[in-house]
């Protein structure tokens, strides 16, 4: 798509662009080569030395029990957060589009979790899940179980899963909402006088003309489970026990910044963009498809 | 309402019951561990209802922090919370709108390389490029900085997205009859385009302030001074061991200071938020 209509001047137009170009090349492009370069470069322990070491660092990673292990977990830990939380989101959407009163009221109350920073969220789920004070921790005793995530490793991974769910709750619900709302009633109208019921409708119309709006969904929560629930994971577990909730991003974290690695850290970082830039281009793909329709 | 289904209304209203309570329930924890002493919270199980303690908590945390963790006054905290929140949004509507305005409306040599060039800033979110962004701060002079809170997280390609997208919709005869009228582009841009941007601003600052108020990563990084901590790194400060070693009252206040600012947008702005989050994905 382009304008018909266009103003000309010769210095104008790079005027208004240079801000944003400048910040771009400052904050993305420079610490992205530097990424990159440093990835290639292996540090003594002292930082005083450096060497150009080619796919060392790379190939050291990808050694690394730990850094695969981390690969294990994210992938478990983002199955379980897009899992749940597409599907108790579509759940409350079905069900918030189908009432009328108090639809509102539901709504708000749904889409609070959305204005929580992601360590709040891990704060007040840490302090109800709590090993001996929390309030969660002592009904879980009412039944037998044995609570406390900070030695057990499932639970842990528990724990980070609820509260990253919590928080895209909002989000979900919101884009399945509208995505509910968008699908014309003339079709379930006809369906409905053909004598399907609310489930047959559900699964034969709704569900596939939703379809999009899911695999949109899809993307973006792999994308929140891989990098925003950072903060969930720092302000409870911190990667632990043992590792066993300590993703992708957060290991590029606490081997640069905790542990000083520079080069093993920004190897990751750079797996990390391959990993970004690979989810953006099927993002992307999609878009241009739904455009066509 | 293609049908009455007077079960299925009840189990919708009850789905949505539970799930809203599941929803609130860890807020309203928060909000009662805020108004108990440290030791009502201590022993177990927790008093499910408000206690008396809701000024005495807030006043101490609002001045003086917690005692055993962090002891700096959150009311500090939340002013470089707000600044954070505010200069990033209106930052980045600034620079995306010109951007914006440039490439929509002019034709001009690597006009196309500029627009790949924001675009694939999509690619890279803070988290990848954590240690060199740091690095590029650090040798800039700006840790322990506004400047260092908020410029590295105003570049961004979504906002330029979202106003290339809205401009695309102004009709071009707005713009032929500027033109005739002998209005140069800046002045189109004053009169024309900016007041017709406002509700796509609205969205974008909306979605962005939470954005902003919101930062964990960034703000862990570069702040090592107690005054420039923002409210959300406050709260991880305060928290410095085991189950007891806490003073949980205290730190639940402080998350709900933290909580409210951005839970208020939401609710009062509810459209806004809505209309910006759904645009700003597409």
């Amino acid at each position: 798509m382009e304008k018909r209509v266009v103003f000309r001047s010769a210095w104008l137009p790079y005027a208004l662009l240079a801000p944003q170009l400048a910040f771009t090349v400052v904050f993305f492009f420079w610490p992205a080569a530097q990424a990159i370069w440093y990835s290639f470069q292996l540090q003594d322990a002292f930082g005083l030395n450096t060497q150009f070491v080619g796919f060392e660092n790379f190939r050291i990673l990808f050694g690394d029990a730990n850094y695969l292990r981390s690969f294990r977990t994210t992938a478990i830990f983002s199955v379980l957060v897009a899992g749940f939380g597409l599907g108790l989101s579509l759940l409350l959407a079905v069900m918030a589009d189908r009432v009328v009163k108090g639809a509102l009221a539901y709504k708000t109350v749904l889409i609070w979790p959305y204005a929580v920073a992601a360590a709040v969220a891990g704060v007040l789920w840490a302090f109800i899940f709590a090993p001996s004070i929390g309030i969660v921790t002592y009904l879980l005793k009412g039944f037998g179980i044995h609570w406390n995530w900070i030695i057990n490793g499932n639970q842990a991974m528990l724990l980070v899963v609820i509260a990253s769910v919590w928080k895209q709750i909002s989000y979900n619900f919101l884009f399945f909402l509208a995505g509910l709302q968008s699908i014309p009633k003339s079709l379930l109208e006809a369906a409905a006088i053909d004598g399907a019921g609310p489930a047959r409708r559900f699964l034969t119309i709704v569900l596939p003309l939703l379809s999009p709006t899911t695999f949109f969904l899809l993307v973006v929560n792999i994308v929140y489970a891989f990098f925003d629930t950072f903060g969930v994971i720092d302000a409870t577990t911190q990667g632990g026990p043992a590792q066993a909730t300590q993703i992708l991003v957060y290991k590029v974290y606490h081997d640069g910044v905790k542990s000083g690695d520079l080069g093993g850290s920004s190897a990751q970082s750079v797996i990390l963009m391959i990993i970004v830039i690979a989810l953006t281009a099927i993002q992307f793909r999609y878009i241009e498809r739904k455009v066509q329709y | 309402m293609i049908e009455k289904r007077p079960v299925l209304d009840f189990i919708s209203h009850a789905v949505l019951i539970i799930g809203a309570a599941l929803v609130a329930f860890p807020i309203y924890v928060t909000f009662v561990a805020s108004t108990l002493t440290f030791d009502q919270i201590m022993s177990v199980p927790m008093p499910l209802w408000p206690g008396d303690q809701l000024i005495a908590n807030y006043t101490q945390v609002l001045t003086a922090g917690s005692t055993k963790g962090s002891t700096a006054a959150v009311k500090d905290m939340l002013v470089n919370s707000m600044i954070m929140a505010l200069v990033i949004p209106l930052g980045k509507i600034s620079i995306s709108i010109l951007s914006s305005f440039a490439i929509v409306y002019f034709r001009f040599p690597l006009r196309n390389f500029f627009f790949w060039m924001i675009f694939v800033t999509l690619m890279l979110p803070v988290e990848v490029r954590i240690i060199p962004t740091f690095k590029v701060i650090a040798d800039l002079g700006m840790l322990n900085t506004y400047a260092g809170l908020t410029l590295p997280l105003i570049a961004s390609a979504t906002a330029t997205f979202l106003f290339r997208q809205f401009f695309m919709t102004i009709p071009d005869e707005l713009a032929e009859a500027a033109r005739i009228d002998g209005a140069g582009p800046m002045r189109f841009f004053w009169d024309v385009v900016l007041p017709l941007s406002k509700t796509s601003m609205a969205a974008l600052f909306v979605i962005q302030f939470i954005y902003g108020w919101n930062q964990y990563l960034w703000p862990l990084l570069i702040t090592s001074e107690e005054s420039m901590y923002t409210v959300v790194i406050g709260i991880k400060r305060m928290i410095v061991g085991g189950d007891a070693a806490n003073e949980w009252n205290l730190v639940m206040a402080t998350a709900m200071l933290a909580m409210l600012p951005p839970a208020l947008v939401v609710l009062l702005m509810q459209k806004w938020f809505v209309k910006g989050l759904v645009e700003t994905e597409k």
